[in-house]
């Protein structure tokens, strides 16, 4: 009892001290806005003093033979070397230890894998190197990436200061959205490689692996903002995958869902119409410098014998059609991904028209979304 | 004439052939080959500090400085497959090749020609693993993990990744067959199992974990060939397979391997601390017991490195609890040692002072360990630098650090000079405070949630970062001084005494000081 109380007031202490050297300082786990990731560090803390207090003990007894049973102090070495005793204590106490341990920490992990009774569905869809974020029932589905500010000054010796970026690295042009005190279900997946979604705020981490969808969920208890990256090496940008997860009430989260939904119909129109060829050549940069530039870089060269060259290529300045198919079909067994699947009949016709009369290179020909849907 | 030919067959016993070139591509003695081992350990043990020191170098401050990303990837996979399988695994094998030998009273290891053939492929593995950085598209940069898919996006560097861990690996199974061969067949008359030195009860230990799991690995890597050149869809989900297959076969690998790291630490550490305690091990066949218990466990806990991958919560919870038992026998470990430690009558030469070190930090490794072993919070320091911190905690002041204690130990027998001590002594005292500045900090960035393996991180993390790096440079430049010190007593030195320490019990002290080529010629007799 006494221990426990003692626990609480050290959980307290720490508690206060972590808020209080939050800013850059940050030591110690979040507690998070969520029951699951409270009881996290409930768990994490209990751990972290029972650490403590045996290392006190063994350091403690450890130093004090040192200090005391030395040859400069005269002290005559002892000669026993077993005791039965003594081993079955430290074997059985441990033990009993770890099964104080275990159980708090068994009985959260049933909870947190229990995902049924969810009120909204997220599907989250990770690729080389960003997220992709699906509302099922609402009919929305968006990728988020990382901020252009971020990524500019991420540019080696850009010269610009990352303190001066908000958010720097941990910001993305469109978050994930969802409303706060709302038992949210999560599936994971991914397109390319292995990744993994993570948010500590929220107690959540789960890989995205290709093939197989994992489940989760998360219930925000209050409305904010709450950033996390992706964990897994994914490649070569896997430190440019953040994660923004925004919570709203209801009623902002009911207004996002039809503003979405607007956009996106006005997207759709976007693929219907003819389109010249400098508005596909404006519209085709803005798609390079998020979707293709990571890889082929933003001036087109590439990274010799790793991601190759956009200017001068020979499918960027070859036959159009096998330059399309290899952006709707991607090339097995590299990061060259199938970007049918990801980019609008839009996209894709402006993303081709600048790669073959941008970055240096000036084929001539041009494509229309009607040609890219054909092509599909 | 009669005389004569004695005197010169003494004299080969004694000194060996003369020191040439092919002496040391030829030899199958026991002595030359541990110093080969050693020698070439010690120099990979530079090269991967250099490539840890790039990676610090570019975490200093937020933003890219120094190298861009695809770069430092290749930095992180080869620092650890440079620390791992040709610094740490060889140090231990030259150790072994040394010290079993003569700890258990046999003339030579029980295959002395496939003992040189262990030894000569490393240098060929690591050859074929380093070029990588300067093949087309540089070194494999998915991590010493090598998951698939992204590790079958790595270039033309992929099939020598694959063939040096072959190689390597070969090696690591001869050598482990070697062990076990002669620990059987070669102890001296009357140096029954329970009367081997811990160093040896530990290395057949070792031995065993290595014979059984290195084949695994190879299995593995050789899946991903042939899914990269032959079509085989093992590990890719739109032919039938499965990644998340890879992570299971690896992990049976990779976790009997991080203990394949450490178990023969905990036998260098049960050999000084008597010596310097001049009090005989506490606990010797419960160390043993341990010491078995944790090879057993190490089998059944892999999936902990995979919590996030979507399990089955039973299985969740089974390779939790299994991995908390390990605490059990490795508890029982550390109390030995303090208990071996206590009412002794201590001194604190350089070999001391690191097996101490190696007992607190050890420890301390140990203590996360147990924190990462609760799933759900394995959930939030997954893949953050608090498992930076956990595993540089047990590897470096713990595996490193027993490497260089044995060295400190175990140096004026080999060469039969003694090394400088105060300089020991400075060389562990400014090792232990960077190595602290180095890797404690990691605890709370990974508790801050910052990722491993990233090249540039958010401004929140910029501090504690700076500090790690401030920590890793002092502890990389210190490490010249190690050099300097064995290098310096190999050339010359007092002369060491044939017992070298006060306290030293042993076979090995019976030998003298170098002990001559060929030594226990005739074996002795334990009583």
């Amino acid at each position: 009892m006494v221990m426990v109380r003692f626990l609480r007031t050290a959980t307290l202490a720490t508690l206060l001290l972590a808020a209080k050297a939050q800013a850059d300082w940050q030591m110690n786990l979040t507690p998070g806005v969520t029951e699951v990731s409270e009881d996290i560090y409930g768990i994490h803390m209990m751990a972290l003093w029972v650490c403590i207090i045996i290392g006190i003990v063994v350091f403690g007894a450890m130093f004090y033979s040192i200090l005391h049973h030395r040859k400069d102090k005269g002290h005559q070495a002892a000669t026993f070397h077993e005791s039965t005793k003594v081993e079955i204590i430290w074997t059985a106490v441990p033990v009993i230890i770890l099964l104080s341990l275990a159980v708090p920490a068994a009985q959260a992990l049933i909870k947190m894998e229990d995902s049924s009774n969810s009120e909204l569905t997220v599907k989250i869809t990770a690729y080389q190197w960003k997220w992709q974020y699906e509302y099922p029932n609402e009919g929305i589905k968006f990728f988020s990436s990382l901020d252009t500010k971020s990524r500019k000054a991420g540019v080696k010796n850009s010269g610009i200061d990352p303190a001066s970026v908000e958010h720097y690295l941990r910001q993305v042009d469109s978050p994930l959205v969802v409303p706060a005190g709302k038992k949210i279900r999560v599936l994971i997946t991914s397109n390319d490689v292995i990744h993994s979604w993570g948010v500590p705020a929220l107690g959540v981490k789960k890989d995205a692996i290709p093939g197989f969808v994992n489940d989760t969920w998360f219930n925000i208890k209050t409305p904010g903002e709450y950033r996390g990256q992706c964990v897994e090496l994914c490649g070569k940008d896997h430190g440019y995958m953040p994660i923004t997860v925004v919570a709203l009430d209801d009623a902002a989260f009911q207004t996002w869902v039809t503003e979405q939904k607007t956009a996106m119909a006005a997207a759709q129109n976007d693929s219907n119409k003819e389109w010249t060829k400098e508005e596909l050549i404006e519209k085709g940069s803005k798609v390079y410098a998020t979707t293709c530039s990571a890889c082929h870089q933003a001036g087109g060269q590439g990274i010799p014998g790793v991601f190759p060259a956009m200017t001068g290529s020979k499918i960027a300045t070859g036959d159009i059609k096998a330059h399309l198919d290899i952006v709707l079909h991607g090339k097995a067994n590299t990061a060259m991904q199938a970007f049918g699947n990801q980019l609008s009949d839009a996209d894709i016709a402006a993303v081709i028209t600048f790669e073959r009369n941008g970055l240096g290179n000036s084929v001539g020909d041009m494509l229309q979304p009607a040609d890219v849907k054909a092509a599909r | 004439m009669n005389a004569q030919a004695v005197h010169v067959d003494h004299d080969d016993h004694d000194h060996g052939p003369p020191n040439s070139g092919m002496r040391w591509i030829t030899t199958t003695n026991h002595k030359d080959i541990g110093t080969l081992y050693l020698l070439f350990s010690l120099l990979m043990f530079f090269v991967g500090g250099l490539m840890a020191l790039i990676i610090r170098a570019e975490l200093f401050k937020p933003g890219l400085q120094l190298v861009n990303p695809d770069f430092f990837n290749q930095m992180t996979t080869m620092h650890a497959l440079v620390m791992i399988f040709l610094a740490v695994m060889p140090a231990f094998v030259g150790l072994a090749n040394w010290m079993i030998p003569i700890m258990i009273g046999a003339p030579d290891m029980a295959l002395p020609r496939m003992n040189n053939w262990s030894f000569w492929i490393l240098p060929f593995a690591s050859v074929i693993l380093i070029s990588t950085l300067f093949v087309n598209g540089g070194a494999p940069a998915g991590g010493w993990t090598m998951y698939p898919p992204l590790v079958l996006q790595t270039g033309a560097s992929f099939p020598m990744l694959i063939f040096a861990v072959h190689l390597l690996g070969i090696s690591s199974i001869m050598g482990s067959i070697n062990i076990i061969a002669t620990i059987m067949n070669m102890r001296a008359p009357g140096m029954t199992y329970m009367k081997m030195p811990l160093f040896v009860w530990t290395w057949f230990i070792t031995a065993y974990l290595l014979i059984a799991t290195m084949p695994v690995l190879a299995g593995a890597v050789t899946m991903l060939l042939t899914d990269k050149y032959f079509g085989t869809s093992f590990f890719s989900a739109a032919g039938g397979g499965d990644p998340v297959m890879f992570q299971h076969i690896f992990w049976f690998f990779g976790h009997p391997e991080v203990y394949i790291l450490i178990l023969p630490a905990f036998g260098i550490v049960s050999q000084i601390i008597p010596t310097f305690a001049r009090k005989p091990l506490f606990g010797y066949s419960s160390m043993v017991y341990a010491t078995a218990s944790i090879a057993f466990l190490s089998f059944i806990v892999w999936a902990h490195h995979m919590f996030t991958v979507g399990l089955a919560v039973e299985a969740e919870l089974f390779f939790m609890f299994a991995t908390m038992l390990i605490a059990v026998p490795t508890g029982v470990k550390v109390f030995n040692w303090v208990a071996t430690m206590w009412k002794g009558s201590m001194t604190f030469e350089t070999p001391m002072l690191f097996a101490i070190g190696f007992v607190v930090m050890f420890t301390i490794g140990g203590f996360s360990g147990v924190m990462l072993a609760m799933t759900p919070v394995d959930f939030q320091y997954h893949d953050t630098y608090f498992v930076v911190a956990h595993f540089h905690y047990v590897l470096v002041p713990g595996a490193v650090f027993a490497i260089m204690a044995a060295v400190y130990y175990w140096l004026p027998k080999w060469t039969g000079h003694m090394y400088n001590d105060k300089l020991g002594r400075i060389h562990f005292w400014i090792s232990a405070v960077f190595v602290n500045i180095l890797f404690f900090p990691q605890h709370f960035l990974g508790l801050a949630g910052m990722p491993r393996r990233i090249p540039d991180y958010s401004v929140q993390f910029a501090d504690f970062n700076m500090i790690s790096s401030i920590g890793a440079f002092g502890f990389g430049f210190s490490q010249l001084l190690f050099a300097y010190i064995v290098i310096s007593t190999i050339r010359k030195g007092k002369q060491a005494t044939d017992i070298v320490w006060e306290g030293a019990k042993g076979l090995e002290w019976t030998l003298s000081s170098p002990p001559p080529y060929h030594s226990f010629s005739v074996q002795p007799v334990i009583k």
